[in-house]
């Protein structure tokens, strides 16, 4: 680890009891999501972490506990130095609809570039953020269903057509309405 | 199957002014105008006779699930994806890629490479420029900066052509180093483009940057501090216009870039015009780095010797049995990497390009989540229109360089 890295993991992770683990010099940091604005807001106060270089997540599906891992990707540009925080969460709770999604605090408050950020990943993953002041989905159109970076979202693809199942395939092929 | 919903006004009512509800301003759309808004980006905006009160960027028109489809493929043949996801930035998006991939997997890449990298990177750092540049001058209506910018990218287009076959989808660099090495023609063509190109960037002066039409619709607009710019993940050209010293190919050198001798120009205006200046002076330094990178251009071999990683050569194949089995294993199955996480970042044309790759252990990835700059630099838009009028926000719009297919992905 960085030596310029090691007292802020030994400061976090006394204050908020996280573990850490490290792979090719990149520390990822495992934090609970009620204390996620607490750090963040400590790392950009104290820590010089002025950047929120990328927020996103990973669906780690089949496994549902944890099932998602939302990521918080940090770069300080005063001391050149990265620090990955990682949130476990599980998946959907019981029931349909909006409100069973898993749910973590916003942190618009901190960055202001988790505003988009968390409407991607509720729009990509179905995650919802506590507070998010403008909670719509951005990059899929409204009404779509489903999350397409959920591991279980299918990925469609289209059947090759060759000239003997040229007519088969032309049956069921979507066509715009008369 | 989707259903295509009626949007009314009380979607957006927590986005605009009280004033928008009573009808008293005024909700437009606004386009096409940048060459990037013709069917791409829809900007919604909430206007008060001529002056923009809220700006609503709707994006996701160019949307074509780039993190999902390389989920699905293996790390060799995911990276033809990555041409597609940043059109004027081919080359710096196989970048990003393979030193993701590289890192995830611990490859070497041997030293001529790295420097063939380097200069293909920068000369597509130019292309972009050059392509922001005229669509700049296209919507301040100097036309004839689009068609002298096009024809210097020509030059490079073809230089891409000549290394890769391709002008645009080059995927040109692999996992290890690159696909081929360039033909003998290619530091003749790249002599060729040094020699005009300073010549043509004077040019480019002498039409714009004193120009005062231009001045008249640029300087003092769009302002962006430093510290809404960080917050906001703005990186690149706009942020070092704000007054903030960062590129990533000082602060982590990477391909070789601590041995070239280059500055960052950085301005602290951040208004539009600031950004056209640290761009416009890019340009000079990219030239800077090809020079040197091509003097002392190594001689050796473009690609790693690793062979559970990269391909053995076609005339291996015929007379060595293990790089039969070594290519017929990576062409069928593709190398597995670790169950791991990496995040590693370049300096794109437009800022902080960055993928974080996870493996799985088997050869596709779990999760590809491509860190595009357009897609922070545009979400900081809506911050420093606002008081502006609308035939300012085409220019501040220019001025931060967006890219919708990075911004969708």
């Amino acid at each position: 680890m960085d030596t310029k890295l090691e007292p802020i993991v030994k400061n976090i992770q006394q204050k908020f009891n996280a573990t850490f683990e490290e792979f090719r010099g990149e520390v990822h940091l495992f934090l609970k999501p009620e204390q996620i604005v607490d750090v963040l807001t400590l790392l950009r106060d104290e820590h010089h972490f002025e950047l929120l270089s990328a927020l996103t997540a990973v669906d780690y599906y089949p496994q549902t506990s944890p099932r998602f891992h939302v990521i918080y990707q940090l770069t300080s540009l005063a001391k050149n130095l990265s620090l990955q925080l990682r949130i476990p969460i599980n998946g959907n709770n019981p029931g349909v609809g909006a409100g069973s999604y898993p749910r973590i605090p916003t942190a618009t408050g901190v960055y202001g570039v988790a505003n988009w950020r968390e409407r991607e990943l509720l729009d990509m993953f179905g995650i919802e953020f506590e507070g998010h002041p403008d909670p719509r989905r951005i990059l899929m159109p409204e009404g779509t269903e489903g999350h397409p970076l959920r591991k279980d979202f299918p990925l469609g693809y289209e059947e090759p057509q060759f000239t003997f199942n040229f007519d088969e395939i032309g049956l069921h092929k979507p066509r715009p309405k008369e | 199957m989707t259903q295509i919903e009626e949007v009314s006004i009380d979607q957006f009512k927590h986005l605009v002014s009280e004033r928008a509800l009573t009808g008293e301003t005024m909700l437009l759309n606004m386009g096409p105008q940048h060459p990037s808004t013709h069917g791409v980006l829809r900007l919604l905006l909430e206007l008060d006779g001529e002056i923009v009160v809220n700006c609503i960027p709707d994006i996701g028109y160019l949307h074509t699930g780039i993190e999902k489809n390389m989920e699905a493929k293996t790390y060799q043949k995911a990276e033809v994806m990555t041409d597609r996801l940043d059109y004027m930035n081919p080359m710096g998006n196989n970048l990003a890629y393979v030193m993701a991939v590289e890192k995830l997997v611990d490859l070497d890449v041997p030293p001529r490479a790295q420097a063939l990298r380097v200069i293909l990177v920068e000369l597509q750092r130019i292309a972009s420029h050059l392509v922001w540049l005229g669509s700049v001058g296209l919507d301040l209506a100097a036309m004839s900066m689009f068609l002298y910018c096009f024809r210097e990218r020509e030059q490079i287009l073809d230089i891409f052509e000549l290394v890769s076959g391709q002008r645009m989808m080059t995927t040109y660099f692999r996992p290890g180093g690159v696909w081929r090495d360039v033909p003998v023609e290619f530091e003749k063509a790249v002599r060729e483009f040094l020699k005009i190109f300073p010549k043509r960037i004077d040019e480019y002066e002498t039409l714009l940057t004193k120009n005062p039409l231009f001045l008249d619709r640029m300087l003092g607009l769009g302002l962006l501090d430093a510290a809404t710019a960080l917050s906001y993940g703005v990186t690149g050209p706009t942020l070092r216009a704000s007054g903030v010293d960062w590129d990533l190919r000082k602060a982590r050198p990477y391909s070789g870039y601590e041995q070239y001798d280059f500055n960052v120009p950085v301005l602290t205006e951040g208004d539009t015009y600031a950004r056209y200046l640290v761009r416009i002076q890019e340009f000079r330094e990219s030239l800077k780095i090809i020079e040197q990178a091509l003097n002392k251009l190594p001689f050796g071999p473009v690609r790693s010797e690793n062979r559970k990683f990269v391909p053995p050569p076609r005339s291996e194949i015929g007379v060595s049995m293990e790089s039969l089995i070594h290519h017929f294993k990576l062409w069928t199955e593709g190398f597995p990497a670790p169950r791991a996480s990496v995040y590693s970042a370049i300096e794109s044309p437009r800022g902080e390009l960055a993928l974080m790759l996870e493996g799985d252990g088997g050869p596709k990835p779990l999760r590809v989540h491509l860190r595009t700059p357009s897609f922070d630099n545009l979400s900081v838009l809506p911050h420093i229109v606002k008081g502006h009028l609308v035939a300012d926000l085409v220019a501040i719009l220019a001025s931060i360089d967006i890219v919708l297919g990075d911004i969708d992905r």
